[in-house]
Protein backbone atom coordinates (compact mmCIF):
# COMPACT_ATOMS: atom_id res chain seq x y z
CA UNK A 1 0.00 0.00 0.00
CA UNK A 2 1.71 3.05 -1.15
CA UNK A 3 1.21 6.37 1.02
CA UNK A 4 1.23 9.96 0.26
CA UNK A 5 4.44 10.67 1.75
CA UNK A 6 2.91 14.39 1.41
CA UNK A 7 -0.13 13.46 4.47
CA UNK A 8 2.80 11.83 6.64
CA UNK A 9 4.68 14.89 6.54
CA UNK A 10 1.74 16.75 7.53
CA UNK A 11 1.05 14.36 10.80
CA UNK A 12 4.57 15.40 11.86
CA UNK A 13 4.84 19.05 10.84
CA UNK A 14 2.94 20.52 13.69
CA UNK A 15 5.12 18.27 16.70
CA UNK A 16 8.33 19.60 14.38
CA UNK A 17 7.29 23.36 14.35
CA UNK A 18 6.39 23.40 18.06
CA UNK A 19 10.42 21.94 18.57
CA UNK A 20 11.71 24.11 16.19
CA UNK A 21 10.44 27.27 17.57
CA UNK A 22 10.60 26.81 21.02
CA UNK A 23 13.84 24.92 21.48
CA UNK A 24 15.89 25.00 18.70
CA UNK A 25 15.48 28.52 17.88
CA UNK A 26 15.58 29.76 21.50
CA UNK A 27 19.13 27.47 21.70
CA UNK A 28 20.58 29.21 18.65
CA UNK A 29 19.77 32.52 19.90
CA UNK A 30 21.39 31.28 23.42
CA UNK A 31 24.85 30.29 21.00
CA UNK A 32 24.96 33.46 19.71
CA UNK A 33 24.43 35.98 22.37
CA UNK A 34 27.32 34.03 24.15
CA UNK A 35 29.42 35.28 21.36
CA UNK A 36 28.42 39.05 21.12
CA UNK A 37 28.32 41.83 23.21
CA UNK A 38 25.69 44.87 23.82
CA UNK A 39 26.55 46.61 20.77
CA UNK A 40 26.26 42.94 18.87
CA UNK A 41 29.89 42.94 17.93
CA UNK A 42 31.59 39.22 18.16
CA UNK A 43 33.53 39.02 21.12
CA UNK A 44 35.11 36.49 23.93
CA UNK A 45 34.66 39.21 26.31
CA UNK A 46 31.76 37.04 28.04
CA UNK A 47 33.68 34.26 28.60
CA UNK A 48 36.71 35.90 29.71
CA UNK A 49 33.92 37.46 32.24
CA UNK A 50 32.28 34.24 33.49
CA UNK A 51 35.61 32.60 33.84
CA UNK A 52 37.12 35.59 36.16
CA UNK A 53 33.65 35.45 38.40
CA UNK A 54 32.71 32.31 37.84
CA UNK A 55 35.37 29.59 37.38
CA UNK A 56 35.36 28.11 40.82
CA UNK A 57 31.71 27.48 40.17
CA UNK A 58 32.69 25.47 36.79
CA UNK A 59 34.79 23.24 39.08
CA UNK A 60 31.92 23.00 41.73
CA UNK A 61 29.64 22.21 39.38
CA UNK A 62 31.65 19.40 37.63
CA UNK A 63 32.55 18.02 41.08
CA UNK A 64 29.25 18.00 42.37
CA UNK A 65 27.36 16.58 39.07
CA UNK A 66 30.35 13.91 38.46
CA UNK A 67 30.04 12.94 41.94
CA UNK A 68 26.38 12.76 42.01
CA UNK A 69 26.19 10.43 39.03
CA UNK A 70 28.77 7.98 39.64
CA UNK A 71 27.05 7.74 43.53
CA UNK A 72 23.89 7.01 40.81
CA UNK A 73 25.59 4.21 39.17
CA UNK A 74 27.03 2.63 41.95
CA UNK A 75 23.83 2.62 43.93
CA UNK A 76 21.35 1.27 41.07
CA UNK A 77 24.03 -1.43 40.04
CA UNK A 78 23.89 -2.47 43.42
CA UNK A 79 19.56 -2.74 43.65
CA UNK A 80 19.31 -3.88 40.64
CA UNK A 81 21.72 -6.29 41.36
CA UNK A 82 20.08 -7.66 44.29
CA UNK A 83 16.94 -7.85 42.69
CA UNK A 84 18.48 -10.01 39.86
CA UNK A 85 20.89 -11.79 42.07
CA UNK A 86 19.17 -11.93 45.64
CA UNK A 87 18.49 -14.99 47.61
CA UNK A 88 15.79 -14.18 49.88
CA UNK A 89 12.72 -13.52 48.20
CA UNK A 90 11.02 -11.54 50.84
CA UNK A 91 14.26 -8.92 50.91
CA UNK A 92 14.13 -8.71 47.43
CA UNK A 93 10.25 -7.75 47.95
CA UNK A 94 10.75 -5.26 50.32
CA UNK A 95 13.82 -3.35 48.18
CA UNK A 96 11.46 -3.80 44.82
CA UNK A 97 8.87 -2.34 46.84
CA UNK A 98 11.02 0.38 48.78
CA UNK A 99 13.34 1.75 46.09
CA UNK A 100 11.32 3.07 44.01
CA UNK A 101 9.23 6.07 45.63
CA UNK A 102 11.19 8.92 45.18
CA UNK A 103 10.54 7.99 41.73
CA UNK A 104 8.36 10.85 40.44
CA UNK A 105 9.05 13.50 43.16
CA UNK A 106 10.11 17.07 41.82
CA UNK A 107 13.26 17.97 42.65
CA UNK A 108 11.89 21.51 44.00
CA UNK A 109 9.62 18.94 46.79
CA UNK A 110 12.86 16.86 47.32
CA UNK A 111 14.61 19.77 47.80
CA UNK A 112 12.21 20.61 50.64
CA UNK A 113 12.31 17.52 52.01
CA UNK A 114 16.17 17.71 52.05
CA UNK A 115 16.33 20.95 53.73
CA UNK A 116 14.59 20.20 56.78
CA UNK A 117 16.11 16.51 57.12
CA UNK A 118 19.14 17.40 56.32
CA UNK A 119 19.74 20.71 59.00
CA UNK A 120 21.57 21.04 62.24
CA UNK A 121 18.18 20.37 64.16
CA UNK A 122 16.92 17.99 61.27
CA UNK A 123 15.31 14.49 61.59
CA UNK A 124 18.71 12.57 60.79
CA UNK A 125 20.77 14.42 62.95
CA UNK A 126 18.21 14.09 65.67
CA UNK A 127 17.59 10.41 64.91
CA UNK A 128 21.38 9.80 65.03
CA UNK A 129 21.90 11.51 68.17
CA UNK A 130 19.14 9.64 69.59
CA UNK A 131 20.82 6.46 68.60
CA UNK A 132 23.83 7.49 70.75
CA UNK A 133 25.60 7.66 67.36
CA UNK A 134 27.39 10.69 68.29
CA UNK A 135 26.98 14.03 70.25
CA UNK A 136 24.38 16.97 70.05
CA UNK A 137 27.39 18.78 69.68
CA UNK A 138 28.83 16.85 67.17
CA UNK A 139 26.15 17.12 64.90
CA UNK A 140 26.67 19.37 61.75
CA UNK A 141 24.62 20.49 59.17
CA UNK A 142 24.89 18.86 55.88
CA UNK A 143 23.14 22.02 54.04
CA UNK A 144 26.47 22.32 51.74
CA UNK A 145 27.59 21.13 48.81
CA UNK A 146 26.87 17.08 50.11
CA UNK A 147 23.16 18.40 51.05
CA UNK A 148 22.90 18.69 46.98
CA UNK A 149 24.86 15.36 46.16
CA UNK A 150 22.20 13.50 48.81
CA UNK A 151 19.50 15.00 47.32
CA UNK A 152 20.60 14.24 43.73
CA UNK A 153 21.14 10.89 44.65
CA UNK A 154 18.19 10.57 46.42
CA UNK A 155 16.06 11.87 43.34
CA UNK A 156 17.94 10.31 40.63
CA UNK A 157 19.11 6.84 41.60
CA UNK A 158 15.07 5.27 41.58
CA UNK A 159 14.67 6.24 37.93
CA UNK A 160 18.59 4.61 37.09
CA UNK A 161 17.71 1.52 39.24
CA UNK A 162 14.37 1.11 37.42
CA UNK A 163 15.95 1.56 33.78
CA UNK A 164 18.91 -0.77 35.14
CA UNK A 165 17.18 -3.38 36.74
CA UNK A 166 14.29 -3.75 34.04
CA UNK A 167 17.36 -4.53 31.24
CA UNK A 168 19.41 -7.09 33.96
CA UNK A 169 15.91 -9.03 35.04
CA UNK A 170 15.34 -9.71 30.64
CA UNK A 171 19.24 -10.88 30.34
CA UNK A 172 19.22 -14.61 29.41
CA UNK A 173 19.74 -16.63 32.98
CA UNK A 174 21.66 -19.55 31.70
CA UNK A 175 24.69 -17.54 31.78
CA UNK A 176 24.16 -16.45 34.97
CA UNK A 177 23.68 -19.99 36.36
CA UNK A 178 26.31 -21.00 34.68
CA UNK A 179 28.84 -18.88 36.21
CA UNK A 180 27.49 -19.38 39.82
CA UNK A 181 27.51 -23.54 39.57
CA UNK A 182 30.92 -23.03 38.28
CA UNK A 183 31.07 -21.70 41.90
CA UNK A 184 31.51 -17.72 40.62
CA UNK A 185 30.18 -15.66 43.72
CA UNK A 186 27.56 -13.33 43.28
CA UNK A 187 29.57 -9.88 43.28
CA UNK A 188 31.70 -11.56 40.82
CA UNK A 189 28.66 -12.20 38.61
CA UNK A 190 27.05 -8.97 39.22
CA UNK A 191 30.19 -6.97 37.80
CA UNK A 192 31.52 -9.68 35.82
CA UNK A 193 28.54 -10.90 33.76
CA UNK A 194 25.21 -8.51 34.57
CA UNK A 195 27.03 -5.16 34.29
CA UNK A 196 28.76 -5.92 30.86
CA UNK A 197 26.03 -6.76 29.37
CA UNK A 198 24.01 -3.63 30.85
CA UNK A 199 26.28 -1.42 30.16
CA UNK A 200 24.18 0.39 27.36
CA UNK A 201 21.14 1.23 30.02
CA UNK A 202 23.03 2.03 32.37
CA UNK A 203 24.87 4.85 30.27
CA UNK A 204 22.03 6.26 29.14
CA UNK A 205 20.09 6.70 32.20
CA UNK A 206 23.36 8.26 34.06
CA UNK A 207 23.75 10.59 30.74
CA UNK A 208 20.20 11.82 31.43
CA UNK A 209 20.68 12.12 34.76
CA UNK A 210 23.73 14.03 34.08
CA UNK A 211 21.79 16.25 31.92
CA UNK A 212 19.06 16.71 34.42
CA UNK A 213 21.09 17.44 37.25
CA UNK A 214 23.10 20.25 34.71
CA UNK A 215 19.50 21.69 34.89
CA UNK A 216 18.29 22.02 37.87
CA UNK A 217 17.80 25.63 39.83
CA UNK A 218 15.73 24.57 42.34
CA UNK A 219 18.06 22.48 44.49
CA UNK A 220 21.12 24.44 44.88
CA UNK A 221 19.07 27.42 45.78
CA UNK A 222 17.47 25.72 48.59
CA UNK A 223 20.07 23.65 49.58
CA UNK A 224 23.45 25.37 49.47
CA UNK A 225 22.63 29.46 49.90
CA UNK A 226 25.96 30.20 49.49
CA UNK A 227 29.64 30.33 47.40
CA UNK A 228 30.27 28.23 45.70
CA UNK A 229 27.23 27.18 43.94
CA UNK A 230 25.97 25.69 40.42
CA UNK A 231 26.29 27.09 37.15
CA UNK A 232 22.28 27.01 37.15
CA UNK A 233 22.13 29.57 40.27
CA UNK A 234 24.90 31.89 38.73
CA UNK A 235 22.72 32.35 35.33
CA UNK A 236 20.05 32.80 37.24
CA UNK A 237 21.44 35.85 39.08
CA UNK A 238 23.15 37.20 36.06
CA UNK A 239 19.94 37.39 34.65
CA UNK A 240 17.80 38.43 37.62
CA UNK A 241 20.15 41.19 39.03
CA UNK A 242 21.88 42.42 36.21
CA UNK A 243 19.87 41.62 33.05
CA UNK A 244 22.95 39.85 31.72
CA UNK A 245 22.42 37.88 28.79
CA UNK A 246 25.78 37.57 27.31
CA UNK A 247 27.90 36.39 30.45
CA UNK A 248 24.46 33.91 31.31
CA UNK A 249 24.63 32.47 27.91
CA UNK A 250 28.50 31.94 28.16
CA UNK A 251 27.96 29.89 31.30
CA UNK A 252 25.01 28.22 29.39
CA UNK A 253 27.21 27.36 26.76
CA UNK A 254 29.93 26.34 29.27
CA UNK A 255 27.30 23.58 30.67
CA UNK A 256 26.15 22.51 27.32
CA UNK A 257 29.86 21.64 26.39
CA UNK A 258 30.09 19.66 29.90
CA UNK A 259 27.06 17.81 28.74
CA UNK A 260 28.47 17.58 25.25
CA UNK A 261 31.68 15.78 26.61
CA UNK A 262 29.60 13.42 28.22
CA UNK A 263 27.69 12.27 25.19
CA UNK A 264 30.89 12.09 23.50
CA UNK A 265 32.59 9.21 25.94
CA UNK A 266 29.43 7.36 25.45
CA UNK A 267 29.32 7.51 21.56
CA UNK A 268 33.02 6.58 21.50
CA UNK A 269 31.88 3.38 23.70
CA UNK A 270 28.88 3.09 22.23
CA UNK A 271 29.18 2.93 18.68
CA UNK A 272 31.66 0.49 18.62
CA UNK A 273 29.33 -2.08 20.74
CA UNK A 274 27.78 -2.17 17.31
CA UNK A 275 24.05 -0.60 18.86
CA UNK A 276 22.99 3.04 19.05
CA UNK B 1 19.20 -21.48 62.05
CA UNK B 2 23.32 -21.29 61.92
CA UNK B 3 25.02 -18.53 63.13
CA UNK B 4 25.97 -17.66 59.39
CA UNK B 5 22.69 -17.22 58.21
CA UNK B 6 21.50 -14.92 61.23
CA UNK B 7 24.39 -12.47 60.95
CA UNK B 8 23.31 -12.84 57.25
CA UNK B 9 19.61 -11.81 58.32
CA UNK B 10 20.96 -8.96 60.63
CA UNK B 11 23.51 -7.48 57.79
CA UNK B 12 20.30 -7.55 55.19
CA UNK B 13 18.05 -6.17 57.85
CA UNK B 14 19.96 -3.35 59.10
CA UNK B 15 21.07 -1.97 54.63
CA UNK B 16 16.95 -2.68 53.99
CA UNK B 17 16.41 -0.36 57.53
CA UNK B 18 18.81 2.30 56.24
CA UNK B 19 17.37 2.74 52.88
CA UNK B 20 14.38 2.99 54.48
CA UNK B 21 15.30 5.77 56.62
CA UNK B 22 17.04 7.28 53.77
CA UNK B 23 13.82 7.44 51.93
CA UNK B 24 11.08 7.94 54.30
CA UNK B 25 12.87 9.43 56.75
CA UNK B 26 12.56 13.06 54.87
CA UNK B 27 9.13 12.33 53.75
CA UNK B 28 8.29 11.64 57.47
CA UNK B 29 9.95 15.20 58.30
CA UNK B 30 7.81 16.93 55.95
CA UNK B 31 4.71 15.07 57.18
CA UNK B 32 5.36 16.67 60.95
CA UNK B 33 6.33 20.27 59.25
CA UNK B 34 2.90 20.17 57.53
CA UNK B 35 0.84 19.41 61.05
CA UNK B 36 3.56 21.55 63.11
CA UNK B 37 1.76 24.44 64.55
CA UNK B 38 5.08 25.24 66.99
CA UNK B 39 8.11 23.75 66.22
CA UNK B 40 11.36 25.87 67.09
CA UNK B 41 14.86 24.77 68.13
CA UNK B 42 16.49 22.60 69.98
CA UNK B 43 13.39 20.65 69.96
CA UNK B 44 13.47 17.13 67.99
CA UNK B 45 9.52 17.01 67.81
CA UNK B 46 6.96 19.74 66.90
CA UNK B 47 5.71 20.91 69.80
CA UNK B 48 2.04 21.98 68.85
CA UNK B 49 0.30 20.44 65.99
CA UNK B 50 -2.95 21.35 64.18
CA UNK B 51 -4.26 22.55 60.77
CA UNK B 52 -4.35 26.38 61.38
CA UNK B 53 -1.61 26.51 58.30
CA UNK B 54 -3.92 24.00 56.20
CA UNK B 55 -6.80 26.64 56.53
CA UNK B 56 -4.46 29.31 55.86
CA UNK B 57 -3.29 27.39 52.71
CA UNK B 58 -6.72 26.35 51.31
CA UNK B 59 -8.14 30.12 52.32
CA UNK B 60 -10.53 30.95 48.77
CA UNK B 61 -8.62 33.81 48.29
CA UNK B 62 -5.06 32.70 49.69
CA UNK B 63 -2.60 32.13 47.16
CA UNK B 64 -2.30 28.68 47.36
CA UNK B 65 -5.81 28.01 46.00
CA UNK B 66 -5.09 29.84 43.03
CA UNK B 67 -1.32 28.42 42.23
CA UNK B 68 -3.31 25.24 42.65
CA UNK B 69 -5.45 26.52 40.25
CA UNK B 70 -3.17 28.04 37.70
CA UNK B 71 -1.01 24.31 37.92
CA UNK B 72 -4.01 22.56 37.34
CA UNK B 73 -5.67 24.18 34.30
CA UNK B 74 -1.63 24.76 32.83
CA UNK B 75 -1.22 21.24 33.11
CA UNK B 76 -4.44 19.96 31.30
CA UNK B 77 -4.06 22.44 28.48
CA UNK B 78 -0.24 21.26 28.52
CA UNK B 79 -1.58 17.74 27.94
CA UNK B 80 -4.10 18.75 25.09
CA UNK B 81 -1.80 20.41 23.26
CA UNK B 82 0.60 17.59 23.23
CA UNK B 83 -1.60 15.01 23.06
CA UNK B 84 -3.12 16.97 19.52
CA UNK B 85 0.28 17.25 17.78
CA UNK B 86 1.67 13.97 19.02
CA UNK B 87 -0.78 11.59 18.58
CA UNK B 88 -1.03 12.49 14.41
CA UNK B 89 3.17 12.58 14.87
CA UNK B 90 3.04 9.34 16.88
CA UNK B 91 0.65 7.31 14.27
CA UNK B 92 3.18 8.96 11.62
CA UNK B 93 6.16 7.86 12.70
CA UNK B 94 5.13 4.36 13.65
CA UNK B 95 3.05 3.20 10.96
CA UNK B 96 3.72 5.07 8.12
CA UNK B 97 6.50 6.01 5.39
CA UNK B 98 8.83 8.86 6.38
CA UNK B 99 11.36 10.37 4.80
CA UNK B 100 14.42 10.56 7.65
CA UNK B 101 12.26 8.68 10.07
CA UNK B 102 14.72 8.12 13.00
CA UNK B 103 16.33 11.48 12.39
CA UNK B 104 12.90 12.96 13.43
CA UNK B 105 12.16 10.59 16.08
CA UNK B 106 15.93 11.57 17.56
CA UNK B 107 14.86 15.90 16.62
CA UNK B 108 12.38 15.04 19.93
CA UNK B 109 14.98 13.78 21.92
CA UNK B 110 17.37 16.99 21.35
CA UNK B 111 15.68 19.12 23.87
CA UNK B 112 16.87 15.76 26.35
CA UNK B 113 20.71 16.25 25.70
CA UNK B 114 20.88 20.41 26.54
CA UNK B 115 21.10 21.62 29.92
CA UNK B 116 17.66 23.24 29.70
CA UNK B 117 17.92 26.22 31.98
CA UNK B 118 20.27 27.94 29.39
CA UNK B 119 17.70 27.61 27.25
CA UNK B 120 14.80 28.65 29.21
CA UNK B 121 16.51 31.99 29.80
CA UNK B 122 16.61 32.62 26.14
CA UNK B 123 12.58 31.15 25.30
CA UNK B 124 11.99 34.25 28.21
CA UNK B 125 13.56 36.79 26.49
CA UNK B 126 12.23 35.82 23.29
CA UNK B 127 8.77 35.98 24.68
CA UNK B 128 9.52 39.31 26.02
CA UNK B 129 9.06 40.48 22.64
CA UNK B 130 5.18 39.04 22.41
CA UNK B 131 4.45 39.77 25.44
CA UNK B 132 4.09 36.34 26.38
CA UNK B 133 6.15 36.66 29.71
CA UNK B 134 3.62 36.35 33.15
CA UNK B 135 0.78 34.61 30.32
CA UNK B 136 -0.87 31.21 31.01
CA UNK B 137 0.13 30.73 27.00
CA UNK B 138 3.60 31.65 27.78
CA UNK B 139 3.62 29.06 30.62
CA UNK B 140 2.03 26.64 28.57
CA UNK B 141 4.15 26.80 25.25
CA UNK B 142 7.40 25.92 27.72
CA UNK B 143 5.57 23.05 29.26
CA UNK B 144 4.34 21.50 25.84
CA UNK B 145 8.04 21.59 24.78
CA UNK B 146 9.26 20.01 27.45
CA UNK B 147 6.58 17.48 27.64
CA UNK B 148 6.71 16.58 23.69
CA UNK B 149 9.40 14.26 23.70
CA UNK B 150 7.51 11.78 26.30
CA UNK B 151 4.10 12.61 24.55
CA UNK B 152 6.03 11.40 20.85
CA UNK B 153 8.07 8.63 21.82
CA UNK B 154 5.59 7.36 23.95
CA UNK B 155 2.97 7.58 21.78
CA UNK B 156 5.05 6.29 18.77
CA UNK B 157 5.87 3.19 21.13
CA UNK B 158 1.61 2.56 21.86
CA UNK B 159 0.99 3.21 18.36
CA UNK B 160 3.47 0.37 16.96
CA UNK B 161 2.72 -2.07 19.63
CA UNK B 162 -0.95 -2.19 17.76
CA UNK B 163 -1.41 -5.25 15.60
CA UNK B 164 -1.40 -4.00 11.79
CA UNK B 165 -3.33 -7.16 11.25
CA UNK B 166 -6.15 -5.70 12.86
CA UNK B 167 -5.98 -2.34 11.09
CA UNK B 168 -5.77 -4.14 7.79
CA UNK B 169 -8.72 -6.54 8.52
CA UNK B 170 -10.30 -3.19 9.25
CA UNK B 171 -9.29 -1.67 5.52
CA UNK B 172 -10.34 -4.82 3.95
CA UNK B 173 -13.74 -4.48 5.38
CA UNK B 174 -14.24 -0.86 3.52
CA UNK B 175 -13.05 1.41 6.12
CA UNK B 176 -11.55 4.35 5.04
CA UNK B 177 -8.14 4.70 6.66
CA UNK B 178 -9.09 7.41 9.41
CA UNK B 179 -12.37 5.34 9.90
CA UNK B 180 -9.47 2.69 10.40
CA UNK B 181 -7.60 4.40 12.58
CA UNK B 182 -10.41 6.43 15.04
CA UNK B 183 -12.38 2.35 15.42
CA UNK B 184 -9.43 0.27 15.54
CA UNK B 185 -5.61 1.89 16.37
CA UNK B 186 -6.64 4.77 18.55
CA UNK B 187 -8.77 2.54 20.71
CA UNK B 188 -6.43 0.42 20.85
CA UNK B 189 -3.38 2.48 21.56
CA UNK B 190 -5.66 3.97 24.04
CA UNK B 191 -3.93 3.14 27.16
CA UNK B 192 -0.39 3.73 25.83
CA UNK B 193 -1.64 7.10 24.82
CA UNK B 194 -3.26 7.66 28.29
CA UNK B 195 0.09 7.04 29.97
CA UNK B 196 1.67 9.78 27.95
CA UNK B 197 -1.03 11.77 28.92
CA UNK B 198 -0.46 11.10 32.74
CA UNK B 199 2.94 11.19 32.30
CA UNK B 200 3.12 15.17 30.50
CA UNK B 201 0.22 16.53 32.89
CA UNK B 202 3.06 15.43 35.77
CA UNK B 203 5.37 17.21 34.15
CA UNK B 204 3.93 19.94 33.68
CA UNK B 205 2.61 19.89 37.51
CA UNK B 206 6.39 19.15 38.98
CA UNK B 207 7.68 22.03 36.05
CA UNK B 208 9.79 24.54 38.16
CA UNK B 209 12.50 26.14 36.30
CA UNK B 210 10.76 27.39 32.51
CA UNK B 211 8.35 28.90 34.86
CA UNK B 212 10.19 30.48 37.09
CA UNK B 213 11.61 32.39 34.59
CA UNK B 214 8.55 32.50 32.04
CA UNK B 215 5.75 32.74 34.59
CA UNK B 216 7.31 36.19 36.47
CA UNK B 217 5.70 38.21 37.33
CA UNK B 218 1.91 36.90 37.07
CA UNK B 219 1.47 33.50 36.87
CA UNK B 220 2.54 31.33 40.11
CA UNK B 221 1.94 27.41 40.25
CA UNK B 222 2.59 25.27 43.32
CA UNK B 223 6.03 24.16 42.91
CA UNK B 224 6.81 28.23 42.56
CA UNK B 225 4.65 28.65 45.72
CA UNK B 226 6.62 26.10 47.61
CA UNK B 227 9.81 27.77 46.13
CA UNK B 228 8.95 31.22 47.38
CA UNK B 229 7.52 30.14 50.76
CA UNK B 230 10.46 27.59 51.40
CA UNK B 231 13.29 30.69 51.27
CA UNK B 232 10.72 32.68 53.16
CA UNK B 233 11.48 30.05 55.93
CA UNK B 234 8.04 29.73 56.07
CA UNK B 235 8.45 25.87 56.39
CA UNK B 236 4.67 24.62 57.21
CA UNK B 237 3.99 26.69 53.71
CA UNK B 238 6.58 25.31 51.61
CA UNK B 239 5.32 21.53 53.36
CA UNK B 240 1.71 21.58 53.00
CA UNK B 241 2.32 22.70 49.30
CA UNK B 242 5.19 20.06 48.82
CA UNK B 243 2.44 17.17 50.20
CA UNK B 244 0.16 18.43 47.70
CA UNK B 245 2.64 17.92 44.75
CA UNK B 246 3.08 14.57 46.46
CA UNK B 247 0.29 12.87 45.79
CA UNK B 248 0.23 12.61 42.34
CA UNK B 249 3.64 12.01 42.18
CA UNK B 250 3.57 9.24 44.36
CA UNK B 251 0.26 7.66 43.03
CA UNK B 252 1.49 7.49 39.54
CA UNK B 253 4.44 5.57 40.84
CA UNK B 254 2.68 2.97 42.16
CA UNK B 255 0.22 3.22 39.26
CA UNK B 256 2.77 3.45 36.52
CA UNK B 257 2.41 -0.26 35.47
CA UNK B 258 -1.00 -0.51 34.90
CA UNK B 259 -0.60 2.21 32.58
CA UNK B 260 3.07 1.67 30.61
CA UNK B 261 2.37 -2.21 30.09
CA UNK B 262 5.55 -4.25 28.90
CA UNK B 263 4.51 -4.23 25.14
CA UNK B 264 4.21 -0.86 25.21
CA UNK B 265 7.85 -0.23 26.54
CA UNK B 266 9.74 -2.85 24.40
CA UNK B 267 8.30 -0.69 21.84
CA UNK B 268 10.04 2.41 23.10
CA UNK B 269 12.50 4.06 20.70
CA UNK B 270 12.49 1.07 17.88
Amino acid sequence: MQESRLVSLALVIPALLILLALFVYPLGFSLVTAFVDETGAWTFGNFAKAFEFYSRDIVFTVVIVSLSTALIGAFSIAIGGYLVLGEHPRAVAVLRWLYRWPLFIPFVVAGQLMRTFLAKNGMMNNTFVGLGLYEPIDAVSFLDWRGIVVTFVWKQTPFVALLVSGAMASLDRATIEAARNLGAGRLRVLLGIVVPQVRQTLAVGLILSFVIMMSVLSVPLMINAQTPTMLTADMAFRINAYGDYGTANALGFISYLMTGVVAWIYLRHGVREGRP
Amino acid sequence: MSLRASLQWIAMGTVLGLLAFAIFGPLLNLLLWAFAEKWYFPHKLPLEYGLSFWERVFRPQGSAMESLGNSIAIALITVTVCLAVSIPCGYALARRSLPLRGLILLAFLLPQAFPSLAVYINVARIFYGFGLNGTITGVVLVHTMHGLVFAVWISTAAFAAVDRELEDAARNMGASPLHAFLTVTLPLAAPGIMASAIFVFLESLDEFTGTFFVGVPDVTTLPLLLFRASMEGNYQIASITALILLVPSVGFMLFIERFLKADVLAKVGS
